[in-house]
């Protein structure tokens, strides 16, 4: 029992490691920033794209969106960090976890955008156009509050989701959270630090993962 | 164009590596089997044992799926991986990924299967009570099934996305996909391992992301 | 009654692959006229009615509003275009997220480009016209089907149109509340609004119509006075359509 609290619960290890983790924690936050706002925006764009009726914009996003659910974000990430180089492409860590998770999220953003425009009564579009607002007029006054009303759950949960994959960005070396408390699990010898790591995670999103399901609880209420 | 070709698409180093990521592939594929099979199982089995509704049962349960919700898999991985051994617990790679994947895919269908119980009409249950089946089942023939066909759509989807991360296997060492071939690109010096690590998550995970397209649209149309 | 014609429908042809919804209608509305139409379900006047203001898009013929044609010009030419020819849907369609006044008042600042103190003047006038002012502030969920659609007449006539259509107004409401919009559109009808109307209330047709055209299989067949189709149809097929809505 000893032996676990010291391994894993050892408060004067976390103590030592906490400034180090706090500067992780805000470099987490800076990517999460970048990367929900631009996935947000992004998705939206690719979403539109996805329900146009023209042909041109529409092939394309739908392998757009199926590309990049298939593949692995660290798949992704590896890629453009180790492999644009050898096209002569250089790219910083902090770029390339932002270019990685933007083609990753927007898609998921994508299709949740997706449901919640098809969710929206065509009647809708039809009284606002009746009225002499025009598309985009129609699309972000009348159309778009209502999708992300009956999409907020997934949205929410979606963004756990990216908040989540910021972590990956350890793997290159980006020093964010987990990257901080794996260098203060290699320089200690223990995991303290790890689990530190995992409870800033928690005290992060736990709070949303319980938004998550209380707006679930109610919509199929 | 020419550059971009041989840097990315060099047939020699193809040929060359090719075997080593096929051979990755049969790992990824055996661990994302493994995981899907033992985290549905298990998710399920507390989504049934939830309807119970004993409380203390219950906020365990709930306790546990926030949780395993939360927190990102590699934070765990990385516990499991380095922690455990100086506890006397030594577990191989495959195993720790095996074990957070199964937990996380857990949790998520455990709340998911649950969001199904939910759905089904109070009528059902009692229909099944009131033709005295009693409350498990009930529960197994009655409201399962009924709560498994809602879950299809969102289930196949977060399958999806926690298979995908058996990728995360590469930062402990074990030989799936993406570590063979990034072992691959630092011994040929060439980017076209990577290329061969993309076409093979696409061969395997295009046909669920299909699979899962397919699945939503059809429930959608019968919404209307 | 020689009046310019404030809306006409000239050669107008709606069809969707082989199926012909709509066969060469011709129609002419004269200001401060109220049209109403007529007809079975499937016979195409709520196509036609939408056609008016190119919700649905015509395959052939002209649309002219007020001597311009809307069948030319850009999309922008038409959503200008589209602020002058009030509509009001069988299923209302107010925004749900926004309460009464945003609902009267959003067009009138993105499409008519008003200031907000003059929408929302506006917007409390028309709200008045309906006998709604004291909802401005409720959500369109807060309010019956008759209330709502009264609000959808409001938005409708605060962007000052020159013509309104009607697509079913009342077929959506329990009967109890269809009085309380057929007593606005005749109160419009009597400040001298256009109207061209798709419904069932052969009653209101009856009271209020100036002339009433009877349509089947995507055709007119018959137009006159209410007096002209109720009293005295020429046509077989007006006459079988009136025994079956009266009996």
């Amino acid at each position: 029992m000893d032996i676990l609290i010291d391994q894993f619960f050892n408060v004067a290890i976390m103590q030592k490691a906490f400034p180090l983790l706090l500067k992780g924690l805000w470099m987490t936050l800076q990517l999460c920033v970048a990367v929900i706002l631009l996935g947000l925006v992004g998705g939206l764009f690719v979403a539109l794209g996805n329900l146009s009726p023209r042909r041109w914009l529409r092939w394309p996003t739908i392998v757009y969106i199926d590309v990049f659910r298939a593949l692995p974000p660290l798949v992704l990430l590896i890629f453009i960090y180790s492999g644009l180089p050898f096209a002569g492409i250089n790219v910083s860590p902090f770029t390339a976890v932002v270019i990685a998770f933007l083609l990753n999220n927007s898609s998921y953003y994508a299709e949740v955008y997706r449901a919640g425009l098809i969710s929206v009564a065509k009647g809708q579009w039809e009284a606002a156009a009746s009225t002499g607002l025009s598309r985009s007029q129609s699309l972000v006054y009348v159309v778009l509050p209502q999708a992300v009303r009956n999409v907020l759950p997934d949205l929410l949960s979606n963004t756990v989701e990216v908040v989540k994959l910021t972590s990956l960005a350890s793997v290159i070396s980006l020093s964010e959270l987990l990257y901080s408390a794996d260098m203060a699990r290699s320089v200690t010898y223990n995991a303290s630090p790890l689990v530190l790591a995992a409870l800033f995670y928690l005290v992060l999103l736990w709070p949303l993962v319980r938004l998550v399901s209380h707006f679930q609880r109610r919509l199929a209420a | 164009m020419e550059r971009f070709l041989e840097t990315f698409f060099n047939p020699v180093v193809m040929a060359k590596y090719a075997p080593d990521v096929i051979a990755g592939m049969g790992v990824t594929l055996a661990i994302a089997a493994a995981v899907i099979v033992a985290g549905i199982a298990l998710g399920l089995a507390l989504a049934c044992l939830r309807a119970y509704r004993r409380k203390v049962l219950n906020f365990f349960i709930i306790c546990y799926a926030d949780i395993f919700r939360a927190l990102p898999p590699l934070v765990l991985i990385l516990i499991l991986y380095f922690g455990f051994p100086s506890i006397g617990i030594r577990l191989s790679g495959a195993m720790v990924l095996f074990i957070v994947l199964s937990l996380t895919l857990a949790a998520f269908a455990e709340e998911i299967f649950w969001a199904g119980f939910s759905a089904v009409e109070k009528g059902q249950w009692e229909a099944g009570i009131a033709t005295g089946l009693g409350f498990t089942r009930t529960l197994a023939f009655v409201a399962l099934p009924q709560a498994v066909r809602l879950a299809m759509p969102p289930l196949v989807n977060r399958v999806l996305a926690i298979t995908k991360m058996t990728a995360l296997g590469s930062a402990i060492g074990v030989v799936e996909i993406l570590s063979a071939s990034t072992t691959a690109q630092s011994f040929s010096g060439s980017a076209t391992p990577l290329t061969l690590s993309v076409i093979a998550y696409l061969v395997i995970f295009m046909p669920m992301v299909v699979l899962a397209r397919w699945l939503e649209n059809r429930t959608a149309w019968k919404k209307r | 009654m020689a009046k310019r014609p404030m809306l006409e429908i000239a050669a107008l042809e709606k069809r969707f692959g082989d199926n012909t919804i709509l066969k060469q209608i011709d129609l002419k509305v004269a200001e401060g006229e109220l049209v109403f139409v007529i007809g079975p379900s499937g016979s195409g006047k709520s196509t036609m009615l939408r056609c008016c203001n190119r919700l649905e898009q015509p395959t052939s013929g002209d649309i002219i509003v007020d001597g311009r044609n809307i069948m030319a010009g850009t999309s922008r030419d038409l959503a200008q275009m589209r602020l002058q020819i009030g509509m009001v849907f069988q299923g209302f369609h107010l925004y749900p997220h926004m309460n009464v006044l945003k609902n009267v008042t959003l067009a009138q600042r993105k499409a008519l480009k008003r200031s907000k103190a003059e929408a929302d003047v506006r917007a409390m006038d028309m709200l008045e016209r309906v006998g709604l002012a004291h909802k401005a502030d409720a959500y369109p969920s807060e309010l019956s089907g008759g209330q709502q659609q009264r609000v959808a007449i409001a938005r409708a006539l605060a962007l000052d149109p020159k013509i309104m259509l009607f697509d079913e107004p009342t077929s959506a409401l329990d009967p109890e509340l269809v009085g309380s919009v057929l007593k606005v559109m005749k109160d419009l009808k009597s400040k001298g609004m256009t109207m061209l109307v798709v419904s069932h209330e052969m009653g209101f047709a009856r009271e209020t119509a100036d002339r009433v055209v009877f349509m089947d299989g995507g055709v007119i067949v018959e137009e006159g006075t209410p007096d002209e189709i109720f009293g005295a149809p020429k046509a077989e097929r007006t006459r079988a359509f009136l025994s079956r809505v009266a009996g």
